[in-house]
């Protein structure tokens, strides 16, 4: 089993230090406090939680953009040595993220093509022509085509640059990708797309995927693991199946009672409760 | 009589390529202590269409409608004097950025005493006292010290319910909420749209709730309205919307939501229309930018 594991944290901790001022005593912020989990290859876990609970910070660690305080960090086995000016060029090329907004993670000034091809330009000696062909196939595989390889992000509807940086991510062949909120910004109907091109990516390249929402619908459809994080620590951590049915901590059933319900019986029963309210009245 | 009518609403603007309609032949009725929630995605002109109501759009916004009425008044080509009179105080809204709509050079006490100075007139007494009321309404601790607070100082949960507090100071007759909860957690988002509900009972406001979120259309709306590319989809109660939607373009927003999945993959709204973009309307479609 150990070596069908892609990905593992031990007990990975980061603090941010804030710096004091005149009459301010220096604070540390225990963004992660302790996080541990093992993620099996192909497979997706969803990490769920409110605003400020260190889901984005832990998402940062596994993609090497922050250093963690503490803990180890495995991916394929290996483990990382993620002091800046040690990581290696292959390790950086197992692992990419999505970010949630795609207005801001694509630079205006660059056209697509570039956008794909710089990945490639920079880690590995791919010649121009190549990194060209690349790119035209990576974006008819997110449902674009070649005619949009010299256009820039602007002209792009927000679920076609979503489209553009999965793609971006996907150049260098990750085993490990991250999407941090990747369909929050994103209409229903244009989430659905992207959802169902993130389903069939994973299946095409056999990719593991971290799943970072808020979203338990999104959660629900997409997930084989689910992690509930609440104040820098993971609260619940097990299969979808077991969170969605049993769910065990109190955050996690808070969590769950705060989703709104779209289907049609619990419509009926708020009809109900209000008609009987204005009855009483 | 509906508290707002709107009969007929266009909505223009001029670009380089012509002029735009943002919202094409809308027609909008509420009643009196009804909850309409009007869904859309964006660019479907649900906004424009009630900012249109409200009068705050630019001048270079074209704006026809065969009738607008509030309460029987039209408020179509009322003076400037009397709709500064009408808004926020008989028609409030909240908007969807609640810590980009308050002023952040002021207190969050003196812009909701701004309000009750110059729609309600109190003394400074009077003002400070119902200002502390309404904090204690919408549920933010300490109200007093809450009063000298900026709005960078408080959550974003916390500015939404200044807001609200500000919306309904002079106890409107119609609440427009503008996508209240898309910027917040699910948990605050449940306490917003609660604190919502509950006021709008208690103070029997007509409602109008414009999101893009089917959960919160499921969990408010009496009445709704789909709106798509600017023209109005449906109109049905909120049972029926989704027991039974007869427009397509209902249908595929139904069938999008990740909990309606049937097997592995989700029905995207194209999947309705058999590779063809559009839905068909019911009347005629003229030009609008993809």
């Amino acid at each position: 089993m150990s070596d069908n594991t892609m990905l593992e944290v031990r007990d990975i901790r980061r603090d941010y230090e804030l710096p004091g001022g005149l009459f301010k005593p220096k604070k540390t912020v225990h963004a992660v406090k302790g996080v541990s989990f093992k993620l099996e290859r192909g497979k997706t876990l969803a990490i769920v939680g409110e605003s400020g609970c260190g889901k984005s910070t832990l998402a940062r660690m596994i993609t090497f953009i922050d250093e963690p305080t503490g803990g180890d960090l495995l991916i394929d086995g290996t483990k990382v040595d993620t002091r800046p000016g040690h990581l290696t060029k292959d390790m950086r090329q197992k692992v990419q993220i999505v970010f949630q907004n795609p207005y801001g993670s694509l630079n205006p000034r660059q056209k697509i093509g570039d956008v794909l091809g710089e990945p490639l330009a920079i880690n590995t000696d791919m010649p121009a022509s190549e990194r060209r062909e690349r790119a035209n196939q990576m974006l008819t595989k997110v449902g674009l085509g070649p005619e949009h390889y010299n256009r820039y992000p602007h002209m792009f509807s927000g679920g076609q640059r979503q489209r553009i940086a999965i793609a971006r991510a996907l150049m260098l062949n990750p085993k490990l990708l991250v999407l941090d909120e990747p369909v929050s910004a994103l209409d229903l109907s244009v989430q659905a797309q992207v959802l169902n091109l993130l389903a069939d990516l994973q299946d095409e390249f056999g990719l593991t995927y971290v799943f970072i929402s808020h979203d338990l619908s999104v959660v629900r459809y997409i997930a084989d693991e689910v992690m509930v994080m609440y104040f820098g620590e993971a609260v619940e951590h097990g299969t979808r199946e077991e969170v969605f049915s049993d769910p065990k901590h109190d955050y996690t059933r808070t969590l769950f009672a705060a989703t709104p319900r779209a289907d049609v019986e619990s419509i009926r029963a708020r009809i109900a409760s209000k008609k009987a309210a204005a009855a009483a009245a | 009589m509906a508290l707002l009518q709107i009969d007929n609403l266009t909505v223009q603007f001029e670009t380089a390529t012509g002029w735009f309609k943002a919202v094409d032949g809308v027609s909008i009725s509420v009643e009196k202590a009804e909850v309409l929630a009007i869904v859309g995605e964006s660019g479907s002109g649900k906004s424009v269409a009630m900012l249109a109501v409200m009068g705050l759009l630019p001048w270079t916004a074209k704006i026809t409608a065969d009738r607008m009425l509030f309460e029987g008044r039209d408020i179509q080509n009322i003076s400037a004097t009397e709709r500064r009179a009408l808004i926020g105080k008989d028609i409030a809204m909240i908007f969807q950025e609640p810590v980009a709509s308050l002023n952040p050079c002021f207190t969050v006490g003196f812009q909701i005493e701004e309000v009750l100075r110059v729609h309600l007139r109190l003394d400074k007494k009077a003002r400070r006292a119902r200002a502390i009321d309404l904090f204690c309404q919408v549920g933010l601790p300490n109200p007093e010290e809450r009063l000298n607070s900026f709005p960078h100082q408080m959550s974003g949960g916390q500015c939404q319910r200044v807001m609200i507090a500000i919306a309904i100071a002079c106890s409107p007759k119609l609440l427009i909420a503008d996508e209240p909860t898309t910027a917040l957690d699910v948990t605050i988002q449940k306490q917003i749209l609660d604190l919502i509900m509950d006021l709008q009972a208690k103070n029997g406001m007509g409602l109008i709730m414009i999101t893009h979120d089917m959960g919160v259309v499921a969990e408010t709306a009496d009445r709704v309205v789909v709106q798509y590319k600017g023209k109005k989809m449906e109109e049905a109660d909120v049972l029926s919307l989704f027991e039974n939607p007869r427009s397509n373009y209902t249908k595929a927003l139904l069938a999008a939501l990740p909990e309606n999945a049937t097997g592995d993959r989700l029905t995207t709204v194209s999947d309705f229309f058999d590779g063809n973009p559009e839905p068909a309307p019911s009347a005629g479609t003229n030009g609008v930018n993809a």
